[in-house]
């Protein structure tokens, strides 16, 4: 795992931690030990600490809904708002355009193209389909609330309002990801790793998402 | 060479006295802070179980200022019932998180983990700070609560439902209290989960040149694995005290169950569970005893290798011992749950792995005392507190045997007899750790030696002192003395108050104690030995650098990392050892690769 030497992918020589000077000499023993010429990038393996805990905490949440469901004779299942599934058309779209602006991205630090405009164009689409999305969630809580379905109504809404609204927050948080690698990508300054660490926790929202999604329809 | 530059430290020596000291990004500041917090945390702690061991023996003793803090609670200085469990509470929650958690892992683990695997700093300087200030704001939430009207919350630092989740309807303090002790908490996760997202970078990804895995110091793979539980326990708590907050200010029910009529006022929620809370906090709790109790394994390791002067019979195995006490931490909650209503076949589920996480338990202890056989330790301050803690955790570890037992459970549970054993096994013996570490990494820390003298008088009034309040703990519990009473009314409790009594005494006498080591901290912090680079000819990394070590740890040069940390007992040119950063080849008889 951290101690394999990884193959790094092509990219620009002068992007790599050693500046293009290959691997530095084995060191230890002498009995040719394999030294860690590259490592992971520390916001690679952040990244996936981070999804493990908000894994974890979706986890409680879920077990929680599981046993409330199943402790009392008082829950009351009510039909999702529609919008929820227009919602989720929007995040997975705003998959796409991120996997869209990654690849202008991958092309314009190889400097193949030089024009910024065109990644940054399409992570600004990302950007806003992301507030799409949150602006959405919250017209289908106003769309239960005129249904009268309020946070403490019942326990269904109860778990509704707290599966969706603690989503949304992580995905106004991914939002500030992605417009610290707009930033930095406006300076030239971006790196892969910073790139590949928003694209990751970003996707990981939508496939979120999904779950949450089939779990309020399959119990509530 | 090997330029580390793409990920190395994103902050530049600081130069404003606010960057240095206050808002810095330095793991080693952030460290001391931490320590500082811990420390701060400790001494409040010990002071509320003064007040508590005295009400305990003298029950209508008058305690001098508590008027002044809460005139409802203990007007004219006695306590009621209630402000005792207030302030067992407060006891309870401020050491287990800001004492037991913060300093062996937070503290040691953020001064010396980067320093152990050759970084300049952790990977995210910044979340770091972040999260010793989320942590401190956490701490002045807990301690805001005492200055309410009706106080802190009364529910125990485990703060079962329903008595927590209804509001001030079961009591003073259990309204505002209960919220602020929940928002404080759930910060208090936030904070360790930036922490262990630092640390496990770091262990993973910013090793030097020639550190392999099994090249680490023990202390740093406790530090990893206690930041792998601390990953997944804190982030199951945190949701859970959102749950309770949303109950006791948005009026849903999710832990409070139908019907309940509390000082004859109708309960309005209804259809909760309140075994759910329970299972989520345990969930978290139990490795959350773990998280107190591993770096205090690791620093012992490091610790007694150095002063031992010889290998451990097996590094690998500690190493696995300690993953084996991780992974299994999560499979053995229930055991909190016996006597709760669950299904007897649950109980039986959870007990077996509680009995089998005593195997790598007992593997460790005997690791430590078979390697120790034979060798000549070097006694100073830092070894004996850390044969203390060996003592401690065997003392403490084997009561848990009885309790791992449903049968003998339902008599012991919520007696003495359980806080003799958590106490001993977990506050005393990461104490007696953190003391260990104290003493052993002050002169990195400060540049200047402890006062030996003082040290080992501390250890001896600690040691003895802790036997004769915690080892009569368990006679109490045997007899039926129940926990979480504030005065002993019952005709079978009436002969315990002696015993009661005598524990007071000594737990005064132990508590004097601790204000040696406070004095012993300051006074040689300033006018202390100066010490050297290496006083104790240790190997790890730690030992290679100035003391203190500079901002970036390493003076810009990078470390290189020839042997593995623990190579004592073999001729070099400088001694009886050979530091893993010396690329001087000697004669050994196993190494780690």
């Amino acid at each position: 795992m951290a101690t394999t030497v990884h193959e790094p992918r092509h990219l620009d020589p002068r992007r790599a931690p050693d500046h293009g000077n290959g691997g530095g000499e084995n060191s230890a023993d002498g009995d040719r030990r394999l030294a860690l010429d590259y490592s992971p990038p520390p916001s690679s393996t952040a990244i996936w600490v981070v999804l493990f805990a908000i894994s974890m905490m979706f986890a409680a949440f879920t077990s929680a809904l599981v046993v409330r469901k199943g402790s009392s004779m008082d829950w009351r299942t009510f039909k999702l708002p529609s919008i929820l599934f227009f919602n989720t058309l929007v995040l997975f779209a705003s998959s796409v355009s991120l996997e869209v602006s990654r690849r202008r991205i991958a092309l314009f630090m190889g400097k193949v193209q030089e024009q910024v405009e065109s990644p940054t164009r399409w992570l600004y689409v990302t950007l806003c389909l992301g507030v799409l999305f949150v602006a959405g969630q919250y017209v289908a809580w106003s769309q239960l609330r005129g249904e009268g379905l309020y946070l403490a109504t019942n326990p269904s809404s109860s778990f509704f309002y707290v599966l969706t609204v603690t989503h949304a927050l992580h995905v106004l948080g991914g939002l500030g990801g992605l417009i610290y690698v707009i930033r930095k990508l406006g300076k030239s300054s971006l790196r892969r790793s910073t790139l590949e660490a928003a694209a990751r926790y970003w996707h990981f929202m939508d496939l979120l998402w999904l779950y949450l999604l089939l779990l309020l329809w399959v119990k509530l | 060479m090997h330029d580390t530059s793409a990920h190395a430290v994103q902050h530049h020596a600081p130069t404003s006295f606010i960057r240095k000291h206050v808002f810095s990004l330095d793991h080693k500041v952030i460290g001391k802070q931490y320590y500082a917090l811990a420390l701060a945390a400790a001494l409040i702690g010990m002071v509320l179980s003064w007040i508590m061991r005295i009400h305990l023996g003298w029950a209508n003793a008058a305690i001098p200022g508590l008027h002044a803090l809460s005139p409802n609670g203990a007007p004219g200085g006695v306590l009621t019932p209630e402000y005792y469990l207030q302030l067992m509470t407060m006891h309870g929650t401020i050491m287990v998180f800001f004492v037991l958690t913060t300093a062996p892992f937070a503290a040691f683990g953020n001064y010396f983990l980067p320093i152990q695997v050759g970084a300049e700093d952790m990977p995210f300087p910044r979340f770091n700070m972040m999260s010793f200030w989320v942590t401190f704001t956490a701490f002045l939430v807990l301690v805001a609560s005492f200055f309410l009207g009706d106080g802190p919350t009364l529910g125990g630092w485990t703060q079962y439902a329903p008595l927590n989740a209804i509001g001030s309807a079961s009591g003073p303090g259990q309204g505002l209290g209960v919220v602020l002790w929940m928002i404080s908490i759930a910060l208090f996760c936030i904070g360790q989960l930036l922490g262990s997202l630092n640390f496990i970078s770091t262990t993973l990804d910013l090793r030097v040149k020639g550190m392999s895995l099994m090249r680490l110091p023990l202390s740093a793979w406790a530090w990893f694995i206690t930041s792998c539980m601390g990953l997944t326990a804190f982030s199951v708590l945190m949701p859970a005290c959102i749950l309770v907050i949303l109950d006791h200010v948005a009026g849903t029910s999710f832990f409070v169950a139908s019907g309940l009529v509390l000082n004859d006022q109708v309960i309005p929620h209804s259809g909760g569970s309140t075994l759910l809370w329970q299972h989520l906090f345990w969930f978290f709790g139990h490795p959350e005893v773990y998280i107190a109790i591993v770096p205090g394994i690791g620093i012992v390791s490091h610790i007694l290798l150095a002063n031992m002067r010889k290998p451990m019979l097996s590094q690998r195995v500690l190493i696995y011992c300690m993953g084996a006490l991780a992974v299994l931490s999560y499979m053995v909650y229930g055991h909190h749950m016996f006597v709760s209503g669950m299904n007897p076949v649950s109980a039986l589920a959870f007990s077996f792995p509680t009995l089998v996480i005593t195997i790598p338990a007992t593997i460790t202890v005997l690791i430590w005392v078979f390697s120790l056989y034979g060798s000549r330790l070097r006694i100073n301050s830092a070894s004996l507190f850390a044969l203390g803690f060996i003592s401690m955790f065997v003392s403490g570890g084997v009561s848990g045997f009885f309790l791992a037992q449903p049968s003998i459970d339902i008599m012991l549970h919520a007696t003495y007899f359980v806080v003799g054993h958590f106490h001993m096994v977990m506050g005393v013996a990461a104490m007696f750790g953190i003391f260990a570490g104290t003493y052993f990494w002050f002169p990195k820390m400060s540049g200047r030696m402890m006062n030996e003298t003082l040290g080992k008088v501390h250890f001896w009034l600690s040691f003895v002192g802790t036997y004769c309040i915690f080892m009569p703990f368990h006679y109490l519990g045997l007899v039926g003395n129940i926990r979480r009473y504030s005065t002993f009314v019952d005709d079978f409790l009436q002969p315990l108050i002696p015993v009661h009594r005598l524990i007071t005494v000594a737990a005064l006498i132990t508590g004097a104690a601790q204000l040696v080591f406070v004095y012993n901290l300051i006074h040689s912090r300033f006018r202390g030995k100066p010490a050297s680079d290496n006083p104790w000819e240790a190997t790890s990394l730690e030992w290679s650098t100035a003391t203190p070590p500079p901002w970036d740890n390493f003076g810009g040069k990078h470390p290189v990392v020839y042997h593995d940390p623990y190579q004592y007992g073999v001729q070099s040119s400088v001694g009886d050892y050979v530091m893993q950063a010396s690329p001087e080849q000697v004669k050994t008889d196993h190494e780690e690769k």
